[in-house]
């Protein structure tokens, strides 16, 4: 193992900028001329626009334009797009109602963008944008998820009837019907999955210059995939050709989903530049974010589980309603449908599955990825249910999940959903886990608590999750508009140091660190010769991003493959310069060595030698620089068990979580620590959906949860330290042995922290958020 | 507009700013210290943490006019040179960092917790001292020990 390779908790290369004060966020950067966008935005949820009187405010002190939806649409600027069609079931792709980047005569959520106000100072901006009038026709709004697609509501989109974007089914109904009719017992859960806010601390933020003498648009914006966005916002919106427009994601501040998608705030920044001919700058305030960020999650399901006389899974069968948003987001459709429905199988044999997704549009900011993204709601509904069912069987549920875990032995498990898992070893993790939160002790713990008027509850959840997303033949099929490969390219400079570009992107994952350990590991390089380039058009080759938990999956695989590439290479140089056969060069620990003798050249004296190829013969090529592309085989499905225990005081309703307990299978970890960050961050995130994050429309589509004074995020002291350890299994369909881990806390630790509720309630179920009201309430009732 | 003057990491700096404007603005805007974030509109998430005279301070709560004739510290000051400071150490070396955009708000409030409370600090104290930054990428647990490893590594 090299010094600092696999496996060494390495610290971070990136750590020092930040630590500094010297880290270099979108808004950090400033040019010179540069001026200030800000957005007029709708204050109501459903409305025509009847008229926009611009006059005050582009007379106002500083103001350098004001644009609308027509201006945009007179230069042909197009619609947002959404990357992911749907089949809906009467075979027709899913319901598309144009999303423009600015209101063309009606808004459908608060925060909906109207007009552009472009000003010398922010504050001059802003001043302007209050000047801006508009006579809006407010119609009735949508905001219920559960009743949008209801007889007689208010219909949002034309292209939309009955405010459907599609009706989704999945699996074989009728067989599934059969194993209901004939079930021992059937276990039924009706649950909401609470709309949150992503809320990554770095809010949105596009800077865009134009320049008139190479006609080119260069954005700075905070992006987690900045090649994606130049693919999309110059193919799809048409706002300049691709090696025309050039995006800068320097460092980002946090990104979980949220910076994924293509935004209008981007969109219409980057046209308005060029139309103003000056650098225009804008950056989302909190209240801002709240509104105009894509929301996650938002789902109404009931599921319905047919179990046999041992308690073993027959049949499932989920119904569910997803709230879309008033647009479709870039991938909004693929969220409650291939990302969801595809993971209901689980850690389980259930061997018939049938689920129906409506997805609906209501007059609320568009829905989209959100860390976990589909899968947490999967798990959510799977880990809730199974434990209604043990109740139902009167089983323990650990002794449920043994009995229906997928046996070590099956992989690869080809689930009824069609997902084909690779590997995993769903008993080793449970047992660990078991171990780890001292499950046995917990009557005893329970027992003590009591004595103190507390309630004490235990919750497991068990969860597995698709991500190294995706290979590209997969979500073809499924219709994806793009390929989900990630490239590299690994360079020697004439010194001997290297630079490796990489197109996934890192809004805090630590890259920098952890590829150039990959590659330290590879070539012999000491990692500080190694620096990491990542987030620039301009700089690195091509990339899809970061997202899905893909970036060592899919995009480390590619820097070991462009390393393969570089060793090939030099050998043959070794060769030539030792005067050897090709064939007798061998590579270790950073040297070409003639086998079975000391003649060797370390990899630094092979690249220097490339670059002087002074007596090169014809057929050897000069340069120390390789690429490479990676498009996976399958996905990989980390998976493990999660154990939290909770005390609850039933005077107050207050939840503690007195332990928390992960075991995870990411297969092979590169860096330890950054893998453990990681699973923290994860776990947080789902402990803040499943105790407090409540992102709340009221009837008339005003969203009263638009700070974090009205949204509570996790703070310190909702969360305990966390007990952390690991149940690998090899992938065999991922070359570097990795699956990922950046959602796997997010998605194990909702039901893990609900379990545990209802268990120290001895309730059936509680909704997300589990507020001390909520709980109080239940409390009581159990009482 | 008002001219304004202070410290600030120990330079003498002055402005011209608008009564509007606030501290963080000043320090961003003007003076280029962009190490001081601005995550939320509403004093809650902590990034914009810098101490004025001594005392840690939401500059994204003072107006700049206020801080006139102080002594502003900014997470730009805290390194020697090219040593961190023991707080800044202790954050790396515990992996108390993730996107690094609250980083600079928690080092400054843990400096002002380890003043407040000592060099020996329990988990407990440290949570409920840190509830007023929020991070969303770490879930705390590293920024915890980084706050409690800091603490000790100051004292010695
Ligand atoms: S920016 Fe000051 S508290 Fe959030
Ligand atoms: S490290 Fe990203 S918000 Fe704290």
């Amino acid at each position: 193992m090299a010094e600092n390779g696999i496996g060494v908790s390495v610290r971070r290369k990136e750590d020092k900028r930040y630590l500094i004060g010297k880290g270099n966020y979108t808004d950090d950067i400033n040019v010179v001329g540069q001026t200030y966008a800000i957005f007029v935005r709708s204050p109501h949820a459903h409305a025509t626009i009847n008229g926009i009187e611009l006059a005050a405010a582009e007379t106002s002190a500083g103001v350098v334009a004001v644009f609308t939806g027509d201006d945009l649409a007179a230069d042909g600027i197009g619609p947002l797009i959404c990357g992911v069609t749907v089949t809906s079931d009467d075979g027709e792709p899913h319901r598309a109602p144009a999303h423009p980047a600015l209101a063309q005569g009606k808004v459908n959520y608060v925060g909906d963008h109207v007009a552009i106000v472009i000003a010398e100072t922010l504050a001059q901006a802003k001043d302007a944008a209050e000047k801006v009038e508009v006579d809006y026709g407010i119609l009735p709004a949508v905001t219920d998820t559960g009743s949008a697609a209801d007889e007689g509501q208010q219909q949002i989109h034309e292209a939309a009837p009955n405010n459907i974007c599609f009706n989704w089914p999945l699996g074989d109904k009728e067989a599934v019907e059969a194993a209901f009719a004939s079930a021992h017992k059937i276990s039924r859960l009706d649950l909401i999955n609470n709309r949150m806010v992503t809320n990554p601390i770095e809010p949105r933020a596009v800077l865009g210059e134009y320049n008139t003498g190479t006609e080119e648009i260069t954005l700075h914006l905070t992006s987690q995939n900045p090649h994606l966005h130049r693919l999309v916002l110059s193919a799809f919106n048409q706002l300049a050709p691709e090696h025309k427009l050039r995006i800068v994601a320097p460092d980002v501040g946090g990104g979980f989903g949220a910076k994924i998608f293509i935004y209008a705030e981007e969109l219409v920044v980057g046209w308005a530049c060029r139309k103003v001919n000056r650098p225009v700058k804008w950056t989302s305030d909190r209240t801002e974010a709240f509104l105009s960020d894509a929301h996650g999650r938002d789902h109404v399901t009931s599921a319905e589980m047919a179990l046999d006389k041992d308690g073993k899974f027959l049949a499932l069968r989920v119904m569910t309603t997803a709230n879309l948003g008033a647009y479709i987001s870039t991938f909004g459709t693929m969220v409650p449908s291939y990302l969801y429905a595809f993971l209901f199988a689980g850690q389980y044999t259930t061997p018939l599955i049938y689920s129906e997704v409506k997805a609906v549009f209501t007059n609320t900011a568009p829905v989209d990825a959100s860390r976990g993204a589909g899968r947490p709601e999967a798990t959510f509904m799977l880990e809730r249910l199974v434990d209604v069912a043990a109740a139902d069987m009167g089983l323990d549920p650990v002794e449920i999940r043994r009995r229906n875990f997928i046996p070590v032995d099956a992989f690869p498990y080809q689930t009824p959903v069609v997902q084909c898992y690779d590997s995993g070893d769903y008993h080793a993790a449970l047992d660990k886990a078991l171990a780890l939160a001292d499950y046995d002790g917990f009557g005893a713990r329970a027992e003590e608590a009591k004595t103190r008027g507390m309630l004490r509850g235990i919750g497991l959840s068990s969860y597995v999750e698709a991500c190294g997303i995706a290979p590209s033949a997969a979500v073809g099929q499924l219709g994806a508009g793009i390929g989900l490969w990630e490239s590299a390219q690994v360079r020697f400079n004439p010194t001997g140091n290297v630079q490796v570009f990489t197109g996934s992107h890192s809004s805090g994952q630590g890259h920098e660190t952890t590829f150039a350990q990959l590659v330290t590991e590879l070539l012999g390089v000491p990692i500080e010769d190694i620096e990491v380039i990542h987030g620039d058009t301009a700089k690195t080759q091509f990339g899809m991003g970061t997202y899905g938990s893909r970036s060592m999956a899919v995009g480390g695989v590619a820097i070991a493959k462009a390393c393969e590439k570089l060793i090939a290479k030099g050998k043959k140089i070794a060769a030539h310069a030792l005067e050897a056969a090709e064939g007798d060069i061998e590579f270790a620990d950073g040297n070409f060595t003639i086998a079975g003798t000391d003649k060797a050249m370390s990899i630094a004296e092979v690249a220097f030698n490339a670059y002087v190829p002074h007596s090169y013969p014809e057929d050897l090529e000069p340069g120390f620089d390789e690429n490479a592309f990676f498009d996976p085989l399958n996905f990989s499905f980390p998976g493990g068990t999660h154990i939290c225990e909770v005390e609850i005081d039933p005077e107050t309703g207050v939840v503690e979580i007195i332990k928390y307990s992960a075991v995870d299978d990411f297969g092979k970890l590169i860096n330890p620590m950054i893998v453990e960050g990681q699973v923290h961050g994860g776990i947080t995130h789902g402990v803040g959906q499943a105790l407090l994050e409540a992102c709340h429309y009221d009837s008339e589509g005003q969203l009263i949860t638009a700070s974090f004074m009205d949204y509570a995020m996790p703070r310190a002291d909702n969360v305990p330290s966390f007990d952390i350890d690991y149940a690998p299994t090899d992938p065999p369909d991922n070359p570097l042995g990795v699956k990922g881990c950046g959602e796997a806390g997010a998605i194990g630790a909702p039901p893990a922290v609900i379990n545990a509720i209802t268990n120290a309630l001895g309730v059936k179920h509680i909704d997300m958020p589990a507020t001390p009201e909520k709980v109080w309430r239940a409390a009581q009732g159990a009482a | 507009m008002p001219v304004i003057h202070m410290r600030v990491n120990g330079n003498p700096v002055s402005g011209e700013v608008e009564a509007r404007t606030l501290l963080v603005q000043f320090l961003r805007d003007d003076l280029r210290l962009t190490g001081t974030h601005v995550g939320c509109d509403t004093s809650q998430c902590g990034a914009c943490v810098v101490h004025v005279d001594g005392k840690s301070v939401k500059s994204c709560t003072m107006l700049a006019i206020m801080a006139n004739d102080c002594e502003v510290m900014t997470i730009e000051g805290l390194a020697n040179g090219s040593e961190l400071h023991p707080m800044q150490q202790a954050f790396m070396d515990n992996h108390g960092l993730q996107c690094g955009f609250c980083t600079p708000g928690m080092v400054m409030s843990a400096l002002d917790i380890v003043e407040r409370n000592g060099n020996d600090l329990d988990e407990a104290t440290i949570r409920k001292e840190l509830t007023g930054n929020i991070c969303r990428c770490t879930g705390y647990h590293n920024i915890v020990k980084a706050v409690k490893a800091g603490a000790r590594a100051m004292g010695d």
